[in-house]
């Protein structure tokens, strides 16, 4: 008996995959309208014509998105496996590196799981099959992240302090409603002006700055799974860049009409993200004892070099010009991390991680990184700390700071062009003053006062007693700090414990 | 002489490992001009213009299939824009 040969089918193109698997799933409604299944994307006023042009260059399917989003878990899983079997906390460079991992875990997994909850909602709501499913993958990478996050950094909370509660942290604890405010505006906007907050502002424009140079910095200090995390993370991180640039070209390209509005979104998104990691700035500069490259360097390479003369030239061609607020942030790379720091510094005994003044070689680093700078703050700022240090002391800040009504960073910044003057800006509404850090937060909250009138300031809610009681050890319990979490770096328990697992071993001949 | 004429500067910043180091072999063997920045863990390359990655190129250099969705394991950030991404080759450009 003869079986006739038959020729196996070709093969579909990556292109013919792509549509056959998310476009051609689509259909028109029959029995309900349009609006009633997507009531969402027409009150923020952006036109859509024909969602059939959102294209995602990935060309990705299912069966492509689960194949590599498994591969990338399995090598991230057997290097936290291995780090923990060779008790590889013990080989990171300081135990006060580990300050710059706790405040990345009590403020960045929420975010991260608000930016899933929000992507599944476009993933619904989106008119167009390809802008759902790109919805849809990057709503799972952001549940991905938030749990390899915590599972990375689960490691070291055997070893060190302040990683025990992070949820409960990062909804309560004072530094952390500076994240966690932020995603809460993107989050109760709509959905485009939530693409072009996370999807282009954040992603596209900010992450490299929080994410590149940071994991860089986790190589560098020992910290293997941090880094091994962040690369896995970043490497989906490239498809969240390219859904936030597919996003705003779509806008732009869909209706002349959108373009103001784009606009606005970017003016006001580029600034709140910008406020947003200036913490890290802080922890770049001041938290890693082994640096890859300070903020400054790290601006220029991936702000200005790469979206200022790449993407806006790009992007005017629509007409869309650099964010409102560019230039202040230009102007303080020199100074930001400075001024975070100190921040933290004097506030630390009311934080879930240590400061401490930098030594002489954090000093010498910080002088070569910024030799304008750094002399004018080490003789105002950090030689008086020293010389409290000196007298037996420590100098923590014993009042509450104010906070910015916008992104809720105590006012620790200064004019333009003068570090030691205390930038403060206030708007009337409805009879009340709000006060803010800078224009580019004023600017914002004029736009939408009726929104930030209703920020949860933290130093507000303190006073009105809604935070544990009316004294800073009430306050920490509320918080959920432990005894060691903050404060002083120097004899802190990370810091005796870490001289006691590298004490040498006496042994007696 | 303008600078404003010079096609702007396109890169992509790849994952140090024993398999992209293929990839990146790849990478410099098919951009002329292309510029080479080590950093912990990391290389970053930068071209002006378009920098293209192809498929055969990193296949000989490999010694086994490789399919173009595998770059998404390889690379962490980029800039510029994926102008092509097909079967055979990816290509990052500003359009404008």
């Amino acid at each position: 008996m003869t079986v006739p040969t038959q020729k196996p089918a070709r093969k579909l193109s990556m292109q013919q995959r792509y549509s056959a698997l998310t476009h051609d799933l689509d259909w028109d409604p029959t029995y309900v309208t349009e609006e009633e299944i997507y009531p969402y994307t027409t009150f923020e006023g952006i036109k859509v014509h024909d969602w059939s042009k959102w294209e995602d260059p990935f060309r990705l399917t299912v069966e492509a998105y689960n194949k590599y989003q498994a591969e990338k878990d399995r090598r991230l899983y057997a290097v936290l496996d291995g780090f923990a079997q060779s008790q590889g906390q013990l080989g990171l460079t300081e135990a006060r590196y580990m300050n710059a991992m706790k405040i990345f875990l009590q403020g960045i997994p929420s975010g991260e799981y608000q930016a899933h909850r929000n992507f599944s909602h476009l993933a619904r709501y989106f008119n167009g099959p390809g802008a759902r499913f790109a919805s849809l993958c990057q709503s799972l990478d952001e549940l991905r992240h938030a749990q390899t996050e915590v599972h990375t950094l689960s490691h070291y909370n055997k070893f060190f302090g302040g990683m025990h509660d992070w949820s409960r942290m990062s909804d309560r604890v004072w530094y952390l409603s500076v994240p966690k405010s932020f995603f809460d505006d993107a989050g109760t906007a709509g959905p485009f002006e939530w693409l072009i907050a996370i999807g282009f502002s954040f992603e596209y424009l900010l992450t490299n700055l929080l994410f590149v140079p940071f994991m860089s910095g986790a190589a560098f200090n020992g910290d293997l799974p941090t880094m091994t995390f962040g690369f896995s993370a970043q490497s989906d991180e490239s498809r969240h860049m390219t859904l936030g640039l597919e996003g705003i070209k779509f806008m732009l390209e869909q209706d002349e009409d959108n373009l103001p509005i784009v606009q606005a979104w970017l003016d006001k998104w580029f600034w709140r993200g910008y406020r947003l990691i200036s913490l890290v700035a802080g922890m770049m500069d001041y938290m890693l004892p082994k640096r890859v490259m300070s903020w400054k360097e790290a601006f220029e390479l991936y702000f200005e070099e790469q979206m200022l003369n790449g993407l806006f030239k790009d992007l005017e061609y629509y007409g869309i010009k650099p964010p409102r607020h560019v230039q202040w942030a230009i102007d303080e790379k020199e100074i930001l991390s400075h001024q975070v720091y100190w921040v933290l510094y004097q506030y630390s005994h009311a934080a879930a991680f240590t400061t401490t003044i930098p030594d002489a070689e954090d000093q010498a680093w910080l002088e070569e990184a910024y030799p304008d700078t750094w002399p004018v703050f080490k003789s105002v700022v950090w030689d008086k700390a020293q010389r409290v240090v000196d007298s037996g002391e420590r100098y923590f800040n014993p009042g509450l700071p104010q906070l910015c009504q916008v992104c809720q960073i105590p006012m620790g910044f200064t004019e333009p062009g003068n570090p030691l003057v205390q930038c403060q800006r206030h708007s009337i509404y409805e009879g009340e003053r709000y006060d803010f850090c800078s224009d580019g937060c004023q600017w914002i909250f004029d736009r939408e006062p009726e929104k930030y009138v209703q920020a949860w300031l933290p130093v507000h809610q303190i006073y009105q007693g809604n935070c544990g009681g009316p004294t800073l050890p009430d306050v920490a319990v509320w918080y959920g700090l432990e005894p060691g979490d903050g404060g002083e770096y120097i004899g802190s328990m990370d810091h005796q414990d870490w001289l006691a697992w590298h004490a040498p071993t006496i042994k007696e001949g | 002489m303008s600078v404003e004429a010079a096609p702007r500067p396109v890169g992509v910043d790849i994952q140090e490992n024993e398999e992209n180091r293929a990839v990146v072999e790849a990478i410099e063997a098919d951009n002329d001009d292309l510029t080479v920045r080590h950093m912990p863990g990391i290389i970053r390359l930068t071209k002006s213009g378009q920098l293209v990655i192809n498929q055969a190129s990193i296949e000989e250099r490999l010694g086994r299939p490789w399919e173009t969705h595998e770059f998404q394991m390889a690379m962490i950030s980029y800039f510029g824009e994926f102008v092509e991404w097909d079967d055979d080759r990816i290509v990052i450009a500003w359009k404008h």
